[in-house]
């Protein structure tokens, strides 16, 4: 459907959030701390949950930003595909989206940005506003959706989204070994995934059986040998370049190819550009002048 | 500031300034610009600002919704003449470029390290890589692999203020909103792009191109469904209906069975496993949905192939003079319902069309062929191209798919979004450019028009490879 045909649990949610005061949407709680604590008398509001339309053949998935993320999964599962958004234990379609991390496999299979194809938010006036639209290629107008992933719901409230799905590969698996992180890129055509912490490296192929297999066979002469499954990503997300910065705390997970690492302690970053902060400032009091949605939350703080 | 001979005030130089291919006429120019660096593009923004004008970005000038049509006289500022390779990380596979490369010119310089810049418009052989950053453009190869925004890694731009910034982070990600993503496809609108750092793809190890022929439009749209619906996102699936098929054989030859009702190409890659096993199924489902199925045997064939889908436009000049190319997006499984109706809206108004576009994202191109010496022409053109833009939204499509909006589609986006939907949009634009300085009079509509949409002219030679 195109813009303004929305359905009834949209409208009340927007409702509920309404024109004035403070408010906050929470999902699973599972990132509930990124990028600033909400103030505890901000009142809390639950996005719809629940699938509202799925043609396998269209490749698109219509959610309630409330979903589960494994709930997502499962309805995906049935059809042999999936969304490149995490699937974490508790947390939901709209949190993932708000709080924007990728999850381990973004190098091979996208970003979680581009899997956010329209977007139904409420706006700081309690309107109901349509970003992007519901096919798998868009450039109707200004791109939206790209600002509102990773935006910890600052700029509107996600109630409801169409993600872009894809086919479940037939094969995968992960091996880890003592690897040069590099090399192994250069010479595996299209892992999906490749992790290090200073010592080993994780890797993940999927595929075609015998592509799965072959890829795996060059990984292993590389040093790598099968594993069951990726290391645990430690709490704080922190550009990869931070990472040259010398003398950081604890233990660290670089997401290799996709510019994000994880870190056990948190790092203090150094400033972005003025031009960028400003234009973060312009853009929260044109999206919302009165500071009502999520207060607490800075994006530029989202480590 | 500039040196003489690189701002223009001709006549000439105005008037050429003044179009896009578009169908757009009546496009106005002020002084043209020709920077090569981020400070003189800084020095244009600052002498408009003086001078009370606003700015118009403009690459190669082959965009097709009359984005870069300039109103009211702006400063036109070109960056072909920023056209370099600035650096290339072939561990990292990224690369830094110039706005004015042009886009072909970028996967040949990365080719000895086995890398290309995925999008590919089909103009690709002459469209700059700033425009493609300013219509998030497309092409066939997108389907797999996503469009220009998916391989953007950050621009330096020039804003409005007259500040250099970099958006985006070349890594891959910085903390904060992604600026970068809300920069691409904006046309111009938030600011000039003065370089960009390029996701470059590795060229993949194996590729199958299958043609396959249909005697219906309707086997052929349920077997792309079904090619997808079966777990095969092919790196390209393109249709082509009977005209057009008729007409590039006419022109090229390249082997396309001229008693089909439609071809579909198939081009699936990656790892050799794979592609043996889709290239076999996507044959054997378009076989059980009646379709004769030809497998390029080798490169020369693929290019054969590729060479009649790619020379569609070139092709049509034999029957019409003029032609006008559509652009909207459907739902992959109301493809062959929306073509139906196009066939039908085209009827009633007493036109011709072919279809070549893409099917595999649901992206229709349908081509009206016209005589705009033949009276009454332009109103009957105009009628069928919103007829085919509100039948496209009816089913819950989009205005468009990798042209952009532009002057063309301006007025139609209050069919696509509400009053709230358009405000967004605007206060997007207003952080960006609170004065609207950038490219005014496109995409969001204002009610006036100032361009005579009424004028199509015949699209030059090339605009489309």
């Amino acid at each position: 459907m195109a813009g303004g045909e929305v359905g009834e649990p949209l409208e009340s949610f927007a409702a509920e959030v309404g024109a004035d005061g403070p408010v906050a949407v929470v999902g699973g709680r599972t990132h509930w701390e990124v990028g600033g604590r909400c103030p505890e008398e901000t009142r809390l509001v639950r996005a719809p949950a629940g699938v509202r339309g799925f043609d396998p053949a269209d490749m698109t998935i219509r959610v309630g930003a409330g979903t589960p993320t494994e709930e997502l999964d499962a309805a995906l599962a049935e059809a042999g595909q999936r969304a490149n958004l995490p699937v974490l234990p508790g947390a939901t379609v709209g949190g993932v989206l708000a709080v924007g991390r990728d999850d381990e496999h973004a190098l091979g299979r996208g970003r979680l940005r581009d899997a956010l194809l329209e977007a139904v938010y409420v706006a700081d006036d309690g309107r109901l506003v349509t970003a992007g639209g519901p096919t798998v290629k868009n450039v109707s107008g200004f791109d939206l959706c790209r600002l509102l992933a990773g935006s910890l719901g600052t700029l509107g409230l996600l109630g409801e989204v169409i993600l872009r799905t894809w086919p479940r590969p037939a094969a995968q698996r992960w091996l880890a070994g003592p690897c040069d992180p590099t090399e192994l890129r250069r010479s595996l055509f299209s892992p999906s995934s490749i992790l290090w912490d200073g010592n080993t490296v994780w890797v993940h192929l999927e595929g075609h059986e015998s592509d799965v297999e072959a890829e795996a066979e060059l990984a292993q002469s590389l040093g790598c040998e099968p594993t069951d499954s990726p290391p645990p990503l430690p709490a704080y997300r922190v550009p990869t370049g931070a990472l040259k910065a010398e003398g950081f705390p604890g233990n660290y997970v670089v997401q290799v190819g996709t510019g994000s690492a994880y870190v056990s302690e948190p790092v203090s970053l150094s400033e972005p550009d003025p031009a960028v902060i400003s234009l973060h400032r312009r853009l929260k009091s044109q999206f919302d002048p009165r500071g009502r949605l999520n207060p607490g939350r800075d994006p530029l703080a989202a480590a | 500031m500039l040196p003489a001979d690189r701002v223009r005030a001709a006549t000439l130089e105005r008037s050429i300034m003044g179009r896009d291919a578009s169908i757009f006429e009546g496009g106005q120019a002020g002084p043209v610009c020709f920077p090569i660096s981020t400070e003189e593009v800084q020095g244009c923004v600052d002498a408009a600002r003086r001078n009370g004008r606003a700015v118009v970005p403009r690459g190669a000038g082959t965009g097709l919704a009359g984005g870069a049509v300039p109103l009211d006289e702006p400063v036109v500022v070109v960056t072909t003449k920023m056209n370099r390779l600035l650096s290339v990380d072939v561990d990292q596979r990224v690369a830094w470029v110039q706005p004015g490369m042009i886009n072909l010119d970028l996967s040949r310089a990365v080719a000895e390290y086995g890398l290309h810049f995925a999008p590919d418009p089909s103009s690709q052989q002459v469209c700059s890589l700033g425009g493609n950053v300013g219509t998030n453009a497309g092409g066939p190869h997108c389907l797999a692999h996503g469009v220009t925004s998916a391989h953007v890694l950050a621009a330096e731009v020039v804003l409005m203020s007259g500040e250099a910034v970099v958006l985006g982070d070349p890594d891959g990600w910085a903390p904060g909103l992604d600026l970068r993503g809300a920069y691409v496809g904006s046309e111009g609108m938030l600011g000039i792009t003065t370089s960009i750092a390029v996701r470059l793809t590795p060229n993949p190890p194996a590729v199958q191109t299958l043609l396959l022929a249909f005697d219906s439009v309707d086997e052929a749209a349920q077997t792309v469904s079904a090619v997808i619906a079966d777990g095969i996102v092919p790196a390209a699936i393109e249709m082509m209906d009977k005209n057009i098929i008729w007409a590039v054989e006419n022109f090229v030859g390249a082997g396309f069975p001229t008693d089909a009702a439609a071809v579909v190409i198939v081009e699936v890659d990656g790892l050799p496993g794979g592609v043996a096993a889709e290239a076999d199924r996507v044959a054997e489902l378009a076989v059980e949905r009646g379709a004769s199925v030809r497998r390029a045997a080798d490169d020369d064939e693929r290019a054969l192939i590729w060479k009649g889908r790619k020379s569609a436009f070139g092709a049509i000049a034999q029957i019409k003079p003029n032609y006008y190319l559509h652009d909207t997006v459907v739902p992959r499984t109301r493809l062959a319902e929306v073509m139906n109706q196009v066939y039908e809206i085209v009827e009633e108004h007493d036109l011709q069309v072919m279809n070549v576009f893409h099917a595999g994202d649901g992206n229709l191109h349908p081509l009206l062929l016209f005589d705009r010496s033949e009276p009454g022409t332009m109103e009957r053109v105009h009628a069928a191209g919103s007829a085919i833009i509100e039948a496209s939204l009816a089913v819950g499509g989009v205005l468009s798919g990798e042209h952009g909006i532009g002057i063309e589609k301006r007025d139609f986006m209050p069919l696509m979004f509400s009053e709230a939907d358009l405000d967004a949009q605007a206060r997007l634009r207003q952080a960006f450019d609170p004065d609207e300085m950038a490219n005014p009079g496109k995409v969001l509509p204002t009610g006036a028009s100032c361009a005579d949409v009424n004028a199509l002219e015949q699209i030059p030679d090339g605009v489309w490879g």
